[in-house]
């Protein structure tokens, strides 16, 4: 499963990342393997979402966020 | 940055969002100056301020960074300082600026800097927040895992600066670098590196390699050399980078663990509900809305009073010229020419300052961030990114900052497109042409005793500034090829009070650096308008008083102002004007705009001023008059009714509503696409597009 697939308010744990496809700063603003990653909110139309990680706020684009994945806790 | 005897040359840098700029503004207070970058248009902001001991430092305020490695434009302008190879540009010492939130994330761009050798400092901002969020930060244990000086501050208490200049002046070099170890990463393009940089350390040499195409302080030699290392050896770059991160944030957790503690995850429940609402996916788009509208709404309401004591100011100042200083040429220029002409711009300093104030509130307090998140899945149906919203908006102050500020939007396609559609929003250079013909030609008429008429078309013009640039942004996604994979990435930042004295200084700032640079222009054009004015070839500018006398003879009275109206349409400019009055016509035009929008095509706000010289100098009355009322007294010669009618009207706004009047636009748009090919489309589709709408408008309604 991946990023996208959380519900607003679901955390789960990145487990990997497709570094080609990965913009560079997302990656050092900490969306790390082993990093807890929380489900905000999603924008209206479902797009973009809102994740907190690595204590960051961040929005990015449902197709980036595919290309995490993790594991639901 | 230059070296000044014994002064210590600083530069601030930090992650958006920290108070970096907050705290550059406390150290050097007023004493700024704001310039731009040798090549480039971002701002560079320096300033000075005086150390314990009588020692000067210079700090540069670097634009917000997460990282060395540069994702936009702006964050080049970073790498580029740090990289500087000329010991007198390279800064003394670094500050990092950090706040207590976001430690993890602001320690590594320490590590970076520190890999780079510099004596740094990190300053912990937002002191005054660590009680009510339940954090604790060990100073010293940081000190010593990084080696660097480290100190709490405050810019809102103003607490901590004096710690911080002392260590400006006192802290030491530290081993470097201490992270970054390429040499058992991959030793291949270690050695290869070093043959080419023998006096870099490995990291300097690495982002050489790596930000290749981010940097200009290489030779070409060099350039040519790591292109051939690059062809030869693949060389993943991506994955080192990765590698590098990782290990950063390794050794950043491990020292937080013993230094950094939060007891309360989420300090205020009331923060997190306003920012439910403002991204609701109703109330946020109406807030939203409502927003823009009160923006728009309050420009014009308010800036109309200072507006017109400002007008009245300048006439009553061309007057005291006139009748204080003894007759002749000088006395002309300086009270038709030059005063006439900077009253033209100085006129709307009230408009451009209060949304400059806006558009910095809704920036500091985060709203923006939040406006980006709610428009980015409508934008991309115009082949936008929720970040064109930033320039958009601003593009209703300038198009240059605003095509400036659509550096961080990632995809080539959509940053493209936001910088072709950026000038058509409605810049405060169209607001004084605007606020001039609507006083004009459309009745001061209110409905349901708040809706005034004029304000309504003001809205409206607005709106069709959006409209227009939406709706060309549609037809370009089409038409434009590009393969580009769309990112987006954005950090929201807490919602928090603006801090008024910031607002306050960037509107001061963004105000003055505007109305300098169009000042220079207006000033120059205003001398040359009113030569061209004030002369003219042949024997009908010379013999211009015989001329009328004799063609009058029958009528009594006072000839003055035929015979100035004579001299200008057979001046050096009556004669330019002239010449293009056949292509301007059929928009209702006559030869005195023509000559008007010739001047502004340097620059919209001109119009106004341009206006103003011609018909003062066509004016041989010596009473005060303010702009307003010289328009409203021109004589159409045709028909012998008022000028400016309501189709005339309707036909100027909307041809500068389209037009693409602005020669530092297409300036900056030619810079940041690195190509001619794009600000030329752009001149030759909006005044197309404005020639053909003024034309319609006009016809329809003569």
């Amino acid at each position: 499963m991946n990023i996208a697939d959380l519900k607003e308010g679901e955390r789960g744990i990145v487990e990997d990342i497709v570094h080609e496809d990965i913009p560079l700063k997302l990656v050092e603003m900490g969306c790390l393997p082993g990093n807890e990653v929380l489900m905000m909110q999603r924008a209206p139309f479902k797009d973009p979402i809102c994740i907190k990680i690595n204590g960051s706020v961040i929005a990015l684009r449902k197709n980036i966020a595919k290309r995490i994945m993790i594991s639901k806790i | 940055m230059t070296k000044v005897k014994d002064g210590i040359n600083v530069a601030v840098v930090g992650n958006p969002n920290t108070g970096k700029t907050s705290l550059f503004n406390a150290l050097t207070g007023l004493k700024q100056k704001v310039g731009n970058y040798p090549g480039i248009t971002v701002e560079k902001k320096t300033g000075s301020l005086k150390l314990a001991g009588g020692r000067k430092a210079f700090v540069t305020d670097l634009p917000g960074s997460y990282s060395i490695n540069p994702s936009s434009a702006d964050e080049n302008i970073v790498l580029e300082t740090l990289l500087q190879r000329e010991k007198s540009n390279q800064p003394d010492v670094v500050v990092v600026v950090a706040d207590v939130m976001n430690l993890k994330r602001n320690l590594f761009l320490l590590s970076q800097v520190m890999d780079l050798g510099f004596r740094t400092i990190l300053a912990i901002n937002m002191s005054d927040q660590l009680e009510k969020r339940g954090i604790e930060i060990n100073t010293r244990k940081i000190e010593e895992a990084f080696g660097c000086a480290v100190v709490m501050i405050s810019t809102k208490k103003r607490s901590g600066l004096k710690a911080l200049k002392d260590k400006i002046q006192e802290s030491h070099q530290h081993a470097m670098p201490f992270i970054f170890d390429l040499e058992h990463q991959d030793k291949e393009i270690y050695d290869e590196l070093h043959k080419i940089f023998p006096e870099a350390s490995s990291y300097q040499a690495w982002l050489c390699l790596s930000q290749l195409d981010n940097i200009r302080i290489l030779r070409q030699e060099e350039i040519d050399e790591i292109n051939r290392f690059k062809s030869n050896h693949r060389t993943d770059i991506k994955s080192i980078q990765h590698k590098e991160t990782i290990k950063r944030y390794r050794f950043i957790n491990q020292v937080l663990k013993e230094s950094y503690s939060r007891k309360i995850e989420n300090a205020s429940g009331l923060k997190e509900r306003i920012d439910r609402i403002i991204t609701h996916r109703f109330y946020g788009y109406a807030i939203f809305a409502v927003l823009l509208l009160l923006i728009f709404q309050s420009v014009y309401s308010w800036a109309s009073y200072p507006m017109d004591l400002i007008d009245m100011w300048f006439a009553q100042l061309a007057q005291l010229a006139r009748t204080t200083l003894p007759p002749g040429q000088f006395t002309n220029l300086l009270a038709d020419g030059i005063i006439a002409g900077l009253g033209g711009i100085a006129i709307f300093i009230p408009q451009i300052a209060i949304l400059f104030f806006f558009i910095a509130l809704l920036e500091e307090s985060g709203y923006m961030s939040r406006v980006v998140f709610l428009m980015d899945r409508i934008m991309r149906n115009f082949g936008l990114s929720g970040k064109s919203v930033v320039p958009l908006i601003s593009g209703t102050a300038c198009a240059i900052p605003a095509i400036m500020a659509a550096r961080n939007i990632e995809s080539w396609k959509e940053r493209l497109i936001t910088i072709l559609v950026t000038p058509f929003t409605t810049c405060s250079a169209r607001l004084p042409i605007y606020t001039i013909i609507i006083a004009i030609v459309i009745p001061e008429k209110t409905f349901a005793g708040i809706v005034n008429l004029q304000g309504l078309t003001l809205f409206a013009l607005y709106f069709l500034g959006f409209a227009v640039a939406l709706l060309s942004s549609y037809f370009l996604n089409f038409i434009l090829k590009f393969k580009t994979k769309s990112f987006f990435v954005i950090e929201m930042p807490e919602l928090s009070r603006p801090l008024l004295r910031n607002v306050g200084q960037t509107v001061y700032q963004k105000t003055q650096a505007f109305v300098v640079g169009a000042g220079k222009i207006i000033f120059a054009i205003s001398i040359v308008l009113w030569v061209m004015s004030s002369y003219g070839p042949g024997k009908e500018f010379k013999n211009a008083e015989q001329i009328v006398t004799e063609e009058h003879k029958s009528e009594d009275g006072n000839l003055e102002n035929k015979i100035a109206s004579y001299k200008l349409e057979n001046s050096y400019i009556g004669i330019v004007g002239k010449s293009i009055e056949p292509v301007l016509r059929p928009l209702g035009f006559d030869w005195k705009i023509g000559i008007a929008i010739i001047c502004s095509f340097a620059a919209r706000e001109v119009f106004v001023g341009a206006l103003s010289t011609i018909y003062s100098v066509g004016d041989s009355d010596d009473n005060i008059e303010t702009i307003k009322s010289r328009l409203e007294r021109e004589v159409n010669p045709i028909t012998g009714h008022k000028m400016y009618t309501l189709p005339l009207g309707l036909s100027l706004l909307l041809f500068y509503a389209f037009a693409m009047q602005c020669m530092s636009t297409l300036a900056i748009v030619k810079r940041e696409t690195n190509s001619w090919k794009w600000p030329i489309l752009q001149l030759v589709c909006m005044t197309g597009l404005a020639y053909i709408s003024s034309l319609i408008i006009y016809n329809l309604l003569k």
